[in-house]
């Protein structure tokens, strides 16, 4: 026999009781304390509004530079676009572990188990969505007005802008469907963050985990308050977004 | 504006060369679910960096997904549980030292209504054995975990090849954590082998008790390895061994002897014991 007797003790206590025990807040560790709370949503959205405001900075003149310039290829890029609507988060995830590992080709940033890995990440699968939906408003709106902009003296790459002026109500709803993929996904931060407490722990990461240690209530309120702030944001910036239009209308 | 400030952070640390910088006291500590899904670590960090300023980042893997963290040179320092691969990981040269820093015990849990007949024994071959034969539901970690790589010798010495229990309907691999093979395993009323600690502090067992307990072959030791320095020179080897040192010394291993979930003592501090 192992010298187990007190853990061979205790255990039968706790047959006896299984239903019993509740983890104490001291001893554990484990109850997600309010500033650790606020810490954890914090850094949600930090994450996924740097990874959004990246993502758009990039959407912007590569979505509407596609629907305004011809090419060969353009075609093509436009096809990928749209099918990387779908990438994989945890093969996004798993791409960018194995290149900002020590061992990679991008391991002197040491940048894997931080805040901007996922940063990063989440803006390799924000970019597609922005830019396939910006294209495709860039492409009625150059449709309709691209000959009358030429015609009045404006190069094409001087008619970006002002697409993008026609179009700043799509623009609003391709960002939001942008930082909606960011904030929700798991499955690519939770591999280059690495979840790691106080750090890289997310919304969703910390969801996952709740979930891994039983506390299924508190992973279901956790949801809730995702949920919540994704609603609150949306419906914000759509408020903003009515102003803006109003205030702007006479511009047309 | 709080959230303004940090965005700029993590903007600024996007571009330059990541929050890490060589004037911080961080190290990396590839470690293993069950450490930290009890709360032993969250229990007794907060201690270790109040002396030394040094913060640990703890990122929990199953222990085979955590000694790859560490051999591609992505992790300061190894705190796991299976001896077999730590002992390869020591071959291939990847670590310097390996010390035992504590111990607890693996149990057998199902339901308590026990389909096998293997409820209140000690003996975990001869219970696997009678829930081959009763083809009660049993959930394994699949993962290449240390709890798994146990779970896998075990079987073996019942006379059973995880290519044999592949095959089986009743062998059900999750590949997934304690914790999900818990939730699994509550689920679909199955039998899994858990470590003590996430057993404890888990929340959702439903109709899971102990089964089996107290077997010589259920021993769990963890272990601290530090990385060897000529193959990870990128390693912050010296807080890491800051780190080791203190696990093992008076200090940590009285830590780790005071960590108590519902008045239970989950790890045994063991750094003096015979190896």
């Amino acid at each position: 026999m192992l010298p187990a007797l007190p853990l061979v003790a205790a255990g039968r206590i706790s047959r006896d009781a299984p239903a019993l025990y509740k983890a104490g807040p001291s001893t554990t560790g484990r109850r997600v304390e309010l500033h650790d709370f606020i810490q954890i949503v914090e850094l949600s959205l930090g994450v996924s509004f740097t990874a959004t405001a990246i993502a758009t900075a990039i959407s912007l003149p590569l979505g509407c530079g596609l629907a305004v310039f011809a090419f060969p290829g353009r075609r093509l890029i436009v096809v990928l676009t749209n099918a990387f609507f779908g990438l994989p988060p945890v093969v996004v995830g798993l791409i960018l572990y194995l290149a900002l590992s020590r061992s990679g080709p991008l391991g002197f940033f040491e940048m894997l188990f931080t805040p901007g890995a996922m940063v990063i990440a989440q803006a390799v699968l924000a970019t597609p969505i922005i830019t396939a939906l910006i294209h495709r408003a860039s492409e009625r709106a150059w449709a309709r007005y691209g000959d009358h902009l030429i015609s009045d003296g404006a190069s094409r790459l001087q008619a970006i802008p002002q697409i993008l002026a026609i179009i700043r109500a799509d623009i609003i709803t391709a960002v939001l469907a942008g930082f909606g993929r960011t904030v929700s996904e798991v499955g690519a931060v939770i591999l280059v963050g690495g979840n790691i407490r106080g750090l890289t722990r997310t919304m969703t990461t910390t969801i996952a985990l709740q979930t891994s240690q039983g506390d299924l209530s508190l992973a279901l309120a956790l949801g809730a308050v995702l949920v919540g702030i994704s609603i609150s944001i949306s419906a914000t910036v759509f408020a903003l977004a009515g102003h803006a239009r109003t205030a702007g209308s006479d511009e047309k | 504006m709080k959230l303004l400030r940090m965005t700029l952070v993590l903007l600024a640390a996007a571009i330059s060369t990541g929050p890490l910088s060589a004037a911080d006291q961080s190290i990396v500590l590839a470690s293993t679910t069950s450490v930290e899904a009890s709360g032993l670590l969250a229990a007794i960090l907060p201690q270790f960096t109040a002396k030394t300023g040094i913060t640990v980042n703890v990122v929990a893997q199953g222990t085979g997904k955590a000694i790859d963290t560490a051999r591609r040179g992505d992790a300061d320092l190894l705190l796991v549980h299976d001896p077999e691969a730590e002992q390869q990981f020591m071959n291939e040269g990847h670590g310097a030292t390996r010390r035992q820093i504590a111990w607890n015990d693996f149990i057998v849990v199902g339901p308590a209504e026990d389909p096998a007949r293997v409820r209140g024994g000690n003996d975990s071959v001869a219970a696997l054995k009678a829930i081959a034969s009763a083809q009660a539901a049993f959930v394994s970690r699949g993962d290449k975990s240390g709890t798994n790589a146990a779970e896998l010798r075990l079987w073996k010495q019942a006379g059973q090849s995880p290519d044999a229990l592949a095959k089986e309907k009743w062998y059900r691999d999750i590949g997934g954590g304690m914790g999900q093979a818990l939730n699994a395993a509550s689920a679909m009323s199955a039998y899994t082998l858990s470590d003590r600690g996430t057993w404890l502090s888990f929340n959702n067992k439903g109709p899971l008790v102990i089964a089996i307990e107290g077997d010589p072959r259920l021993l769990n030791r963890y272990d601290v390895i530090e990385l060897d320095p000529q193959k990870h020179a990128g390693a912050k080897l010296a807080a890491a061994k800051t780190f080791a040192d203190w696990l093992v010394s008076p200090d940590g291993q009285q830590a780790i002897g005071a960590f108590q979930v519902g008045g239970q003592k989950l790890f045994v501090p063991s750094a003096a014991a015979p190896k």
